[in-house]
């Protein structure tokens, strides 16, 4: 087993070097010069000339690349122009606001998604699995920003339930003292149930915005692999056994269906993590996504490199468990390690 | 037979909802079955014996319903049951083993936990750990080496006749009173076969279990069985003692089951049905069921002369002229020399491995699934390559073909060193065109989205030199008439074609570039003994007329009997026996060759 890890992770090290290469030349390619944008619209030619070598990009590519690699390699990812502050620390802070509310939306969504799918694939043509396929359809066509925006209009405006869609905590509590970056999780270490109270409900809306567009994959993925099981000559010979439907359902049949919906849910995660970008906007969420979306903006490249980078290290991370969890379930899988 | 009968099916019809409307599956079909009684019900695919015994467990898909008539088991009407005392009939009372034992089982579950699950199920009163004794206990009844490891074994990491004793362990764990077996040995080797049908008597028998035997294989219901059912499209058209219905078949439906099934003493046009003088030939898709219309002709048209030219020779002048037949020091069409295909032992490793605790494997690197044969094919010849699964036949074939590489050894074909062509590159030489092969399976080894006329014009477009539109269409028709696939259906679908019309589009698709030598991978096996009949007698027919070689890959021997001139038995990777298929299997020299040959279940001889 760590023999497989240690082999997937050595397998990862050239596609990241391909990202590193791939993400510096396409920050370079951008439009727009980063120079002029800080010198500002009042400059002098001579000070954006001055700014440019500070910034070192008057040198050759390959010598700026050099550079950045070898910052890289020490584990600078650099400073943002636009706040002065080193990417690795923004990125540190902001990846577990990010990763908190993407995983709490990713378990609501799991957790209404697979007994859904389930039960549409065992009862074909009845009302839930009529329900499943509206509520899939829903997910998938209304935007996350329109989910989010209508969340907040009913629960925050029209009923007031929920606090006001401003960050991650209301404005009178402050943050639990750090040892994960997740709010909730360091909210109970400290035993500060009040800043648990507050950093849940601030988290809710989002997370639930997040759900429903993550819904649809996960539904009828789940959906379709059950029926296939559900078809299958050794849920037969269950069946012709005489196990009860409980039986047949959970141990023969949703074990087997959930190695494709487990390949879903690596997709969906890794995919959310970087597209929520719209509603970290909407609830004015401090996470990565808005942060490497206006670093863009700005023609900031570090932080966009950082972002990019920090996202393929997760993704081969998620890749790796993915696989992992894959050979726990399915014996087959673990002999080809 | 005085007694109540333990299952007694009357009238019973199972109808299917499908997007065409409903499809009566079963109609009317009535059988008993007594204490302790073995019947076979036998028909071809299509015929509804399976969804007769789907109905007697009542695990018939949703949209198949039992639309009449009456199930009673042991005084219980299956038919009003509840599905809760179903469920206890199920396994306890009445199990059933399947064909294709690998995907019988949970293939993410252990074995013995599989077996754990029925034995929980229905048997209150065991303890915790009781219950894994009895399930090693099961394992052990059906002669499983070593049960107490195989206990942990997944599916996947046993053969397919061990996973067949499983599912049979399965089945008789709860000591049911009635077993209905499903194809119970259909794509298990015949020795496989003849082990796994002896341990179900035999268990059967010791507990005085009653046995529903479900299969297409005469010879198979003959041996086992004490009265036969034969169906025909969901209809029961003949009950009687087995030792009756083989010495007199009443119905024309078993006779001509029973004259198509390959057995020893006859040729391959006897297996053809007897001449109808009633039926007209047909040229819509129908072919199949009444033999076709080729080997229609053959009958009609020629007298009684056993050679024929292919369909409508007029207006088509055979294109493939026959080959004179040079007997001479030619040199052979394929000769192979000490050909060895060695695999890393990887996976076998890892098994063994698992298997005693994770010690290394202490065995060879390497495992020798070729070790060192050389036969020889002669020009016009058809020679038959068998042995059982794991012999190492399916890889000499590949390596012949050039899908595979080999680790050593020659392979001549044609004068022509072709062992050292890399399989890569082999694909697009002129030479490719002389070796074609025929598949296994006419419905996978077919492209799903290809029409017929595009499938069989495939090699032709690769390799051949027929360009144009037309002239591709008419080369198409030129060759459905050659092997009697009707011209209409060229326009047709996979899906939409019977089993014997693809492996008659498999064939036409062979045979589209005169190919000097076409490798024939088990053509018949997924096919009903019939459309087989009809099949075998098209690839001798289009041997003779096209001068082809045939290496013929099979693991049924009256099919090997039938078809090839010489034949060569394989065991473990080595050939153990080769030579004239009369001679061979006739009078077998090596104790393999022997043993293959007494597993094959006997049919009688059809009263003529």
């Amino acid at each position: 087993m760590l023999a497989m890890i240690g082999k997937r992770l050595l397998f990862a090290i050239p596609s990241l070097i391909g990202v590193v290469i791939v993400t510096f030349l396409l920050t370079r390619a951008l439009p727009g010069d980063p120079a002029a944008y800080f010198a500002g619209p009042a400059a002098t030619k001579e000070a954006v000339d001055q700014i440019r070598k500070k910034l070192g990009f008057d040198k050759p590519l390959i010598e700026q690349f050099v550079r950045y690699s070898t910052d890289l390699a020490h584990g600078d990812l650099g400073s943002s122009l636009t706040t002065g502050q080193p990417v690795a620390a923004e990125l540190r802070s902001r990846l577990p606001a990010s990763a908190e509310l993407t995983l709490l939306g990713l378990v609501v969504s799991i957790v209404i998604a697979i007994p859904l799918g389930v039960l549409a694939a065992t009862r074909p043509g009845s009302w839930i699995d009529h329900l499943c396929r509206v509520t899939t359809t829903a997910g998938v066509s209304l935007p996350v920003f329109f989910t989010g925006l209508v969340l907040v209009y009913v629960f925050y405006f029209r009923l007031g339930w929920s606090p006001a869609p401003l960050g991650r905590l209301d404005v009178f509590t402050s943050a639990p003292p750090t040892v994960t970056g997740f709010y909730l999780v360091d909210a109970l270490i400290a035993r500060d149930f009040e800043a648990f109270r507050s950093a849940l409900s601030q988290l809710i809306l989002p997370a639930v915005t997040l759900a429903i567009f993550s819904l649809a994959p996960i539904a009828r993925m789940t959906r379709a692999s059950m029926l296939a099981v559900l078809a299958s000559d050794f849920v037969r010979t269950a069946r012709a056994s005489g196990l009860s439907p409980d039986k047949v359902i959970v141990t023969y049949a949703f074990r087997n269906a959930m190695l494709p919906v487990i390949t879903t849910l690596s997709m969906v995660f890794s995919f959310l993590l970087g597209a929520n970008v719209l509603v970290e906007k909407v609830f004015a969420w401090p996470g990565i996504g808005s942060y490497a979306v206006e670093a863009l903006i700005a023609s900031d490249f570090a932080p966009v490199q950082g972002f990019v980078l920090t996202m393929a290290v997760m993704y081969v991370l998620l890749n790796l468990m993915i696989d992992i969890l894959y050979g726990v379930i399915d014996p087959r899988v673990r002999l080809e390690g | 037979m005085t007694a109540q009968p333990l299952l007694d099916v009357k009238d019973l019809t199972v109808e299917f909802t499908t997007r065409r409307g409903i499809v009566k599956a079963v109609q009317h079909v009535d059988i008993s079955v007594g204490k302790g009684e073995t019947v076979g019900i036998v028909g071809e695919s299509g015929s509804g014996k399976s969804v007769t015994s789907y109905a007697v467990m009542r695990i018939l898909d949703r949209a198949g319903r039992i639309a009449d008539g009456s199930v009673r088991f042991s005084g219980i009407d299956v038919k009003a049951a509840t599905e809760s005392q179903m469920r206890d009939l199920r396994g306890r009372e009445v199990s059933m083993i399947f064909q294709n034992p690998r995907a019988a089982l949970n293939p993410i579950r252990k074995v013995g936990h599989q077996i754990e699950d029925v034995l929980r199920q229905h048997v209150q009163q065991a303890q915790v750990t009781d219950r894994g004794e009895k399930a090693i206990e099961a394992l052990e009844q059906v002669k499983i080496a070593r049960a107490r490891e195989r206990y942990h074994a997944y599916p996947f990491e046993l053969s397919g006749g061990m996973c067949q004793r499983v599912v049979i362990a399965l089945a008789l764990a709860c000591n049911p009173q009635l077993l209905i077996a499903d194809e119970p040995t259909t794509g298990l080797d015949v020795t496989t076969q003849k082990a796994v049908m002896d341990l179900i008597v035999e268990l059967t028998r010791r507990r005085s279990m009653s046995t529903i035997l479900i299969t297409h294989d005469l010879g198979l219901a003959a041996a086992y069985c004490d009265r036969v059912v034969v169906m025909e499209k969901g209809r029961v058209v003949e009950t009687a003692k087995s030792a009756d219905i083989f010495a007199a078949p009443r119905h024309a439906y078993t006779r001509k089951l029973m004259r198509a099934t390959p057995r020893l003493g006859v040729s391959l046009r006897d297996l053809l049905p007897e001449e109808d003088p009633l039926a007209s030939p047909r040229v819509r898709g129908e072919a199949d069921t009444l033999g076709s219309a080729l080997a229609r002709q053959s009958v009609a048209g020629e007298g009684g002369s056993p050679r024929v030219v292919p369909a409508d020779p007029a207006p088509h002048p055979n294109p493939f002229p026959v080959k004179n037949e040079e007997r001479g020091p030619i040199e052979p069409l394929l000769s192979v020399e000490k050909l060895v295909k060695e695999y890393p032992r990887q996976g076998a490793g890892g098994m063994l491995a698992k298997l005693f605790g994770r010690k290394p494997p202490v065995e060879e690197e390497t495992f020798r699934a070729v070790d060192g044969i050389s036969f020889s094919i002669d020009h016009g010849e058809s020679v038959g390559l068998v042995g059982e699964s794991g012999c190492g036949k399916s890889t000499t074939s590949m390596m012949v073909m050039r899908l595979l590489d080999q680790t050593s050894g020659r392979i001549m074909f044609d004068g022509e060193d072709v062992g050292g062509i890399a399989p890569q590159s082999f694909a697009r030489l002129p030479r490719r065109s002389q070796i074609q092969m025929v598949f296994q399976d006419p419905t996978d080894s077919l492209n799903p989205r290809f029409t017929a006329a595009r499938a069989i014009a495939d090699p032709i477009m690769q390799l051949g030199d027929i360009r144009g539109r037309d002239a591709l269409r008419a080369r198409c028709e030129e060759l459905a008439r050659l092997v009697g696939l009707p011209v209409n259906l060229l326009d047709r679908f996979p899906h939409q074609l019977s089993g014997g019309q693809k492996a008659r589009v498999g064939i036409a698709r062979a045979i589209a570039l005169h190919p000097k030598l076409v490798i024939l991978d088990e053509p018949t096996a997924a096919l009903d003994v019939s459309v087989q009949a009809v099949v075998l007698n098209l690839l001798q027919d289009l041997k003779q007329s096209m001068g082809m070689s045939y290496l013929f890959v099979s693991h049924d021997l009256n099919v090997v009997r039938l078809l090839c001139d010489r034949v060569i038995v394989m065991r473990a990777g080595r050939i153990v026996e080769q030579g004239a298929s009369e001679h061979v299997l006739g009078n077998p020299q090596d104790a393999y060759t022997r043993e293959l040959l007494t597993a094959i279940p006997h049919p009688p001889l059809p009263a003529s």
